[in-house]
């Protein structure tokens, strides 16, 4: 444990130092401040709060910045250390491979868990100072949710691409196959989807074997764990009818990205245990 | 120090697919040895320190690690009585050489108050609080030793050590390995810088295509092959023609042509040479006696006449 925690805090010392945490969690704030303060407008006439637009908003936002992020810090976590030459040196030490997957992993969820919360953080301070009546408690829990489960949507995609770095040998290759898997899980696979729901094919799907298809991709569980966690957001969001997942409880979504987290993790710490060295 | 050898390699071979990178390779290092490794490039040199640091499993053969098999579990706790310097020495540059030396001393479990020291040892003293983005690659390399120091190790295995140094530390780093042998620690060091090596090490070991050619002491490695040793005798033009006449028979008259001759000594003829030179009747304005360099042993042994 002492191992995973020392190559960690290098690599949240390195993050702070490069300034990627800085540049990440103000990229964060502005997206999120710029939908609370636009969000807020039309919603005087409505019963709504700016909380549950924000959220809406955010979660709509998140589910395309935060993956992007994600990858943009793992993909090369350990094929660019082996292309500058520190990975034989930082395997000479005692530590084991999957220690230093796993030491990645928490430095980086480190770093893109805490450009979340401040990032988002900053948003619902703003809420708050300029809401002219105190927010709902249920609209608070949205939005905690909303960070909770942007941190999973972040960490499986920082999981994704560190298997995605101990399974490939060159730095370019990791890029071209960290933006494949952005488009896949963000773009390509609900598109798919709507393509064959649209399609003679998708008449034979029911319910569950449509919402069997959204399970498959973690965007989909993050984007039903949030917009449909309330009445509200969901009427917002217009999820309701769409997979009827009133009926998967937040507990098993939220496990659902937990599995997420840990197979393409597993994965990583496999390969890079027969990577040739 | 338990073991009297450092380093037992007994037939080891590793093969990548068709390709053998080491074939049966037998060696020992001992405590408070110090064995260059010398071999052209993709001779086998890293393939061996990757196998001595357990990084890679040998296709066949057995090795010893401070008496303990690299692919054993128990080797991660021999791994902390390990210094490696690879041969690029690169570090993560938004650290300065503290912040570096304390992450290796963390990984070691070893004492993070001897960092100073080991900075101090190095010369990297006054730009430790220096990001290494900015280091320079020689500085890059002290810094790499300095590593390579962390937790007093018993075996050092340095990878180029010397690439980048300049005169002042590489005087240096010798200071540090005569110090380090003087302690007892084993050093097997890899380095394409021959002069140097021939006067600061106990034994030379020579891989090429992925066999030990030769393996010992300089002057065993000479013996072996036979090699002449020579004088080069420097003359003015009129010294040299007087030279060429009196050599004539014996020496290539094209020998005498420049201002300097070169005559290669037949085996056990250097003294009489040398007295027959010493004479009356013959002049020149210097002399200087030339011994089979490493790099001349180097070149026999790796041109494919070599043997083990």
């Amino acid at each position: 444990m002492k191992q995973i925690m020392v190559i960690a805090q290098k690599e949240v010392t390195d993050g702070t130092r490069n300034r990627w945490i800085l540049i990440v969690t103000a990229l964060m704030a502005g997206l999120a401040l710029v939908l609370t303060l636009l969000g807020s407008a039309p919603t005087g006439a409505t019963k709504i709060s700016s909380l549950a637009v924000t959220i809406v908003s955010l979660s709509s936002l998140s589910i395309f910045f935060v993956p992007l992020i994600a990858l943009l810090l793992s993909y090369d976590a350990v094929v660019a250390e082996e292309e500058r030459g520190t990975l034989l040196l930082l395997l000479s030490y005692p530590v084991a491979r999957w220690q230093v997957v796993a030491g990645k992993f928490c430095g980086h969820f480190i770093l893109l868990s805490s450009s979340i919360i401040l990032g988002f953080g900053i948003a619902g301070i703003v809420i708050v100072l300029s809401a002219d009546q105190a927010v709902e408690e249920q609209a608070w829990a949205g939005f905690a949710l909303l960070i909770g489960s942007s941190i999973l949507l972040g960490a499986i995609f920082l999981a994704l691409g560190l298997a995605t770095s101990a399974f490939v040998h060159e730095r370019g290759t990791a890029a071209g196959a960290a933006i494949g898997i952005w488009l896949l899980f963000v773009l390509i696979y609900d598109l798919g989807l709507i393509g064959l729901l649209a399609s003679s094919a998708g008449q034979m799907l029911n319910d569950v074997m449509i919402t069997g298809l959204l399970l498959a991709n973690p965007t989909d569980v993050y984007r039903m764990l949030n917009l449909t966690g309330s009445a509200e957001t969901a009427a917002l969001s217009a999820m309701t009818g769409l997979t009827g997942s009133g009926s998967i409880p937040p507990v098993t979504l939220t496990a659902l990205l937990c599995l997420w987290i840990v197979a393409p993790l597993t994965a990583a710490c496999a390969m890079f245990e027969r990577r040739r060295l | 120090m338990s073991a009297p050898y450092a380093i037992t390699s007994h037939e080891v071979s590793k093969t990548y697919r068709s390709v053998n990178a080491l074939d049966q390779v037998s060696m020992a290092v001992r405590s408070g040895e110090c064995v260059a490794l010398v071999g052209p490039n993709g001779a086998g040199k890293s393939t061996l320190f990757k196998l001595c640091l357990g990084l890679v499993p040998p296709s066949s053969g057995a090795l010893g690690i401070l008496g303990c098999d690299p692919q054993e579990a128990r080797f991660s706790d021999v791994k902390r009585r390990l210094g490696f310097l690879p041969e690029q020495a690169l570090f993560q540059g938004s650290l300065n050489a503290h912040e570096t030396l304390r992450f290796f001393a963390r990984l070691k479990g070893a004492d993070e108050t001897q960092n100073s020291g080991l900075l101090k040892r190095v010369q990297l003293s006054e730009a430790a609080e220096r990001r290494v983005s900015t280091y320079s690659k020689g500085m890059r390399q002290r810094l790499g030793l300095a590593q390579a120091l962390i937790g007093t190790p018993d075996l050092l295995l340095l990878d180029e050590p010397m690439s980048g140094l300049d005169p002042d530390a590489r005087r240096n780093f010798f200071q540090i390995i005569d110090e380090e042998k003087a302690r007892g620690a084993a050093i097997i060091l890899s380095s394409h810088i021959l002069t140097e090596l021939e006067a600061r090490t106990d034994r030379v070991a020579i891989l090429s295509q992925g066999r030990l050619k030769a393996h010992g002491t300089i002057g065993e490695l000479r013996k072996g092959l036979n090699l002449r040793p020579q004088i080069r005798l420097r003359a003015d033009a009129s010294q040299m023609r007087k030279l060429a006449k009196h050599f004539a028979g014996r020496f290539d008259q094209s020998v005498f042509m420049n201002g300097a001759a070169v005559l290669d000594c037949a085996p056990g003829a250097k003294l009489d040479l040398l007295r027959e030179l010493m004479s009356d009747t013959l002049e020149f304005e210097g002399l200087d006696i030339i011994e089979p360099s490493l790099e001349q042993i180097f070149a026999a042994h790796t041109s494919g006449g070599g043997t083990r």
